[in-house]
């Protein structure tokens, strides 16, 4: 193992996990809104939308990632849609990760018995107030561990952005084991820096997951 | 209106390629889920044992595959291979031994899942009923293990058949790779074909995964 | 007769074909407690939850001071809020701890200052003997316990009439008494009740009126409980009290 290599490489690694951090929490803030969206229309039963929300869903949940991006990144244009790699990235991971977030927000929701929201009904609060004080606060607890499992795998996804000449750390990797053939250097340094993004989220995450358990349910 | 390449689709054989690279990610799916199926029960069972070595040492496997892509592994396993041991790994070797060891890890929290969410009460009804250690497990217990596992473990198969795209990076001519090497082909003739054919292989992954995956809904509820 | 508290005239529920209530009328006075019993599935739960505009309803009225408890009406919210409920599960809210359970509606609903709401929960939580538990959470406490908690948060909104939906089938026997005692308390104190029960002991003594209920109809009525209990004038009603006996 070549020490020197590595720590020359380490500026491109640096930047490039950057740059998938910036591009991964993009899409899961995004995966998030979609998710809540859909999750609260499927729950409220809105019709039409339900109906949308729900062909949305199959569809993106069960269709790899990496050919969504290729749809995005080099099919629309021939349509006349031209989507920057970046905001290709963005696109691609919110929508996947918004079929997601969906479900597991409406089974948390789900979740919560109907005479929940009777009872609080019965005190005179109105259906909204129900679900705000109520409802929701349960279903959300509920939903930590499914939500941290979702940013995971979607930070995870993150590496076909590469496939879209998106300079990720995969991207970083090949480009210098194609140039320098230090495969395992660069093979290393690859799985540590996915370590360092992502050991540290997992362990937030068992980590509130605890506290929220603890907090909104006594010990 | 422009041509959306869906003509390239019909010329030639070009149709069938494509469903014979469906096919190599299928393939693949269904030997690493196999696998995996066979060695998470023995992990599974292992692990729900006194060991606690075991269980810590899976509890950073599990960690491992938990925050590990898939893509990582399969370079790893397939480029490292050669690096550190000299070893000559098929590309599809490589694909179902990453798959087989995310699997395998998967299946084995499952089985272990299920196992403890046996209530202690239905291995001391069966004792009281008489029947023997091994007769509580083959009439009590695995029964209903199976059914909890059968859902999830279909589940496992369109994820995996999901997550085969990811083989052409290392090479392997599945369904994208067959279709990139069709627009390519056409790229003067039909210059639009990559939208007509991106969009066939989109729903051709879905007309695989949907059923499949409506399939294990079907059984989670039936069997809940 | 003079103005009743509650009247229910004609009311009528069905799931699709099935009709769990069939025309029923019923008129609770104010400082009444009624009792009604009845076989499983006769509809006497059903009855409480149209009575709280929580069930869709086929056919007549609820009327509180002769205003109409409906489920789509305005003012349902203030209606309910003089309709105090307790369930058989309890319901509490598990992620607020006893206090916050008492104060979620009265704080946020009615809009009361806390200070003055919260002096009013500890002393109902103190009348029900659970002073000590107003930080802890609903899974801390017992059966029993998280029953009076449900009692006190029906309670504080002040309710002019209280429904009871067979408050003691989840718990253990040792604990009934103890949610029985609490109840016979807002009896001899004047609340307005209607009660739905299985402890055939507990509505004999609480009772100023029986009601009988079978398929949806009202069989057998009566002002004089321990009459009834005795000597039911029905025959279904005989047949029912007699599944009681060893």
């Amino acid at each position: 193992m070549d020490f020197e290599v590595m720590r020359a490489y380490l500026p491109l690694y640096r930047d490039a996990l950057l740059l998938t951090l910036r591009v991964g929490w993009q899409g899961v803030l995004l995966a998030f809104f979609i998710g809540v969206v859909c999750a609260v229309i499927l729950h409220l039963r809105l019709p039409v939308l339900r109906q949308a929300a729900a062909v949305y869903i199959e569809f993106f949940r069960n269709t790899p990632l990496l050919v969504q991006l290729f749809f995005l990144y080099f099919a629309l244009p021939k349509v006349g849609l031209r989507v920057g790699a970046e905001l290709c990235g963005v696109l691609g991971l919110g929508l996947l990760g918004g079929a997601y977030m969906a479900e597991t927000i409406r089974s948390g929701l789900e979740s919560v018995t109907p005479i929940q929201s009777e009872s609080a009904q019965s005190l005179g609060m109105t259906r909204m107030q129900a679900f705000r004080y109520v409802i929701l606060p349960q279903a959300v607890s509920r939903s930590v561990p499914g939500l941290v499992a979702n940013v995971i795998f979607l930070l995870k996804e993150t590496s076909v952005f590469s496939t879209i000449s998106l300079m990720d750390l995969m991207f970083t990797a090949k480009d210098l084991i194609g140039m320098y053939a230090k495969t395992m250097e660069c093979l290393t340094l690859l799985v540590v820096f996915y370590l360092i993004m992502l050991l540290p989220v997992s362990i937030l995450g068992s980590f509130v997951e605890r506290r929220l358990r603890h907090a909104e349910f006594g010990p | 209106m422009r041509s959306l390449g869906l003509d390239v689709l019909w010329k030639g054989k070009n149709f069938l390629r494509l469903l014979g690279g469906l096919w190599v990610a299928v393939r693949i799916s269904l030997i690493s889920v196999a696998v995996s199926i066979a060695l998470g029960l023995v992990l599974g069972v292992l692990v729900t044992g006194q060991s606690r070595v075991l269980k810590a040492l899976f509890r950073v496997y599990l960690e491992i595959v938990r925050i590990m892509p898939q893509m990582v592994l399969l370079f790893v396993v397939y480029f490292g291979t050669t690096r550190v041991f000299g070893w000559d790994l098929s590309a599809e070797l490589s694909a179902v031994i990453v798959f087989s060891f995310w699997g395998a890890a998967e299946m084995g929290d499952l089985v272990r899942g299920a196992l403890i969410s046996i209530p202690r009460i239905q291995y001391e009804s069966a004792e009281a009923l008489g029947l023997s250690a091994g007769q509580a497990y083959r009439y009590v217990i695995l029964p209903q293990t199976v059914r909890r596992l059968i859902p999830l473990s279909i589940n496992l198969i369109t994820r995996m058949i999901k997550t085969t795209s990811l083989v052409m990076m290392i090479g392997m001519v599945e369904v994208l790779k067959v279709a990139q090497q069709i627009i390519e082909a056409n790229r003067r003739t039909s210059p639009n074909a990559a939208f007509g054919l991106f969009a066939v292989v989109l729903l051709l992954y879905f007309a695989i995964c949907w059923p499949i995956s409506r399939l294990a809904s079907y059984l989670e509820k039936r069997w809940a | 007769m003079e103005n009743a508290l509650l009247e229910i005239k004609g009311l009528k529920k069905a799931y699709g074909e099935h009709i769990v209530l069939d025309g029923l009328d019923l008129a609770v006075d104010r400082g009444e407690v009624v009792v009604v019993i009845g076989p499983s599935g006769c509809g006497k739960s059903t009855l409480l939850r149209c009575v709280n505009a929580l069930e869709d309803i086929q056919g007549g009225e609820v009327r509180l001071n002769g205003e109409p408890v409906r489920r789509d009406g305005k003012n349902i919210s203030q209606m309910r809020q003089k309709i105090g409920m307790v369930f058989q599960s309890y319901d509490l809210f598990p992620h607020k701890t006893i206090l916050e359970n008492i104060l979620l509606a009265p704080t946020k609903v009615q809009k009361r200052p806390r200070p003055e709401a919260e002096s009013e929960a500890l002393e109902l939580l103190a009348r029900v003997g659970l002073a000590g538990r107003r930080d802890d959470y609903p899974r801390q406490l017992s059966g029993g316990q998280k029953q009076r908690v449900a009692i006190v948060r029906a309670l504080i909104m002040h309710p002019e009439i209280l429904l009871l939906d067979e408050i003691t089938a989840a718990l253990d026997p040792e604990m009934v008494h103890e949610v029985l005692q609490v109840v016979l308390g807002l009896a001899r104190s004047g609340s307005t009740m209607l009660i739905v029960t299985h402890e055939m002991a507990f509505a004999r003594a609480i009772a100023d009126r029986v009601v009988f209920l079978e398929d949806g109809h009202i069989v057998e009525e009566s002002r004089e409980p321990k009459a009834f209990f005795d000597r039911p004038a029905t025959d279904r009603a005989r047949q029912f009290l007699r599944t009681f006996e060893y």
